[in-house]
């Protein structure tokens, strides 16, 4: 039986398929009898899935970078 | 652009084109800048990232064989070049990620019990995003640059592990007790009892 911290601790295997088949199923288990770690592994997905909200793309598209860094990136390829 | 006319493209600045130069610079410069910024604090940094990101590029454009498209050979340079210049800032001794970590009773229970979360209906998508870019601000920059490295720019753990020279399983490590620590500082703003 998995404690409700060797639980988190093996959150992150578990999403990447990586527990062997003994330490899945009784992962799997506690998914069974414990609702707060049931809420953890759910925050835990949503913590991944809000990060991609600070990705380009997900967000305003990127300002044009600065004409001042522009002059310069080009100064700094004819200087060679 | 087309893979013919990137093609053409990449052989125009092979062979020197100076309006090619000037194209690449003015179309990837504002999504470099981007990046560069979510690694490095400082303004300048990350400016300073982007100017020698593209110098390194132009070195090395004879190189490009086109296996990836322009876009993501930049995207690691510029990367790399952020966290080459993280290096140089990075502030003496890291602090530790341990109290940013949920606490565990003796017996193995949470000290705080986890409840539901409702992000979208708490707060709005500039919200979401504003809390979670300051949520990673807050993690230790060996625990920030991995879960940037993984979650954010998308790489995968042996493209990760190459860049920050250190091993696969200790960048597992470390993402996983960086995305515990940015939940556990997300946790009191999206959970539906907040």
């Amino acid at each position: 039986m998995l404690t409700c911290r060797e639980f988190a601790d093996f959150i992150m295997a578990y999403l990447d398929g990586d527990l062997p088949e003994a330490q899945r199923e009784a992962f799997q288990e506690h998914i069974g009898i414990c609702p707060p770690c049931v809420h953890y592994l759910d925050s835990y997905k949503e913590t991944i899935r809000l990060g991609c909200l600070c990705r380009d793309g997900e967000g305003p598209p990127p300002e044009d970078a600065p004409e001042a860094l522009v002059e310069a990136i080009l100064a700094a390829r004819r200087k060679g | 652009m087309s893979d013919a006319d990137e093609r053409a493209f990449v052989e125009a600045l092979q062979s020197g084109d100076d309006a090619a130069y000037e194209k690449l610079v003015r179309e990837h410069s504002g999504r470099m800048l981007a990046v560069a910024r979510r690694f490095l604090r400082e303004e300048d940094d990350a400016r300073d990232a982007v100017q020698e990101a593209f110098v390194s590029a132009f070195r090395a454009i004879g190189n490009f064989e086109g296996g990836a498209r322009i876009s993501t050979w930049l995207h690691r340079i510029v990367v790399n070049a952020a966290l080459m210049k993280l290096r140089t800032r990075r502030r003496k001794p890291e602090e530790s990620i341990d109290e940013l970590l949920p606490h565990w009773k003796d017996d193995g229970h949470p000290e705080a019990t986890p409840g539901p979360w409702s992000p979208e209906r708490l707060l709005d998508r500039d919200q979401l995003r504003s809390l979670v870019a300051g949520g990673i601000d807050r993690l230790p920059d060996s625990y920030r640059e991995v879960i940037l490295l993984r979650d954010i720019e998308e790489l995968d753990t042996a493209e990760a592990a190459e860049m920050l020279g250190i091993s696969t399983n200790a960048v597992k490590t470390r993402l996983h007790r960086a995305r515990q620590a940015l939940r556990e500082t997300l946790d009191p703003a999206l959970r539906e009892d907040a």
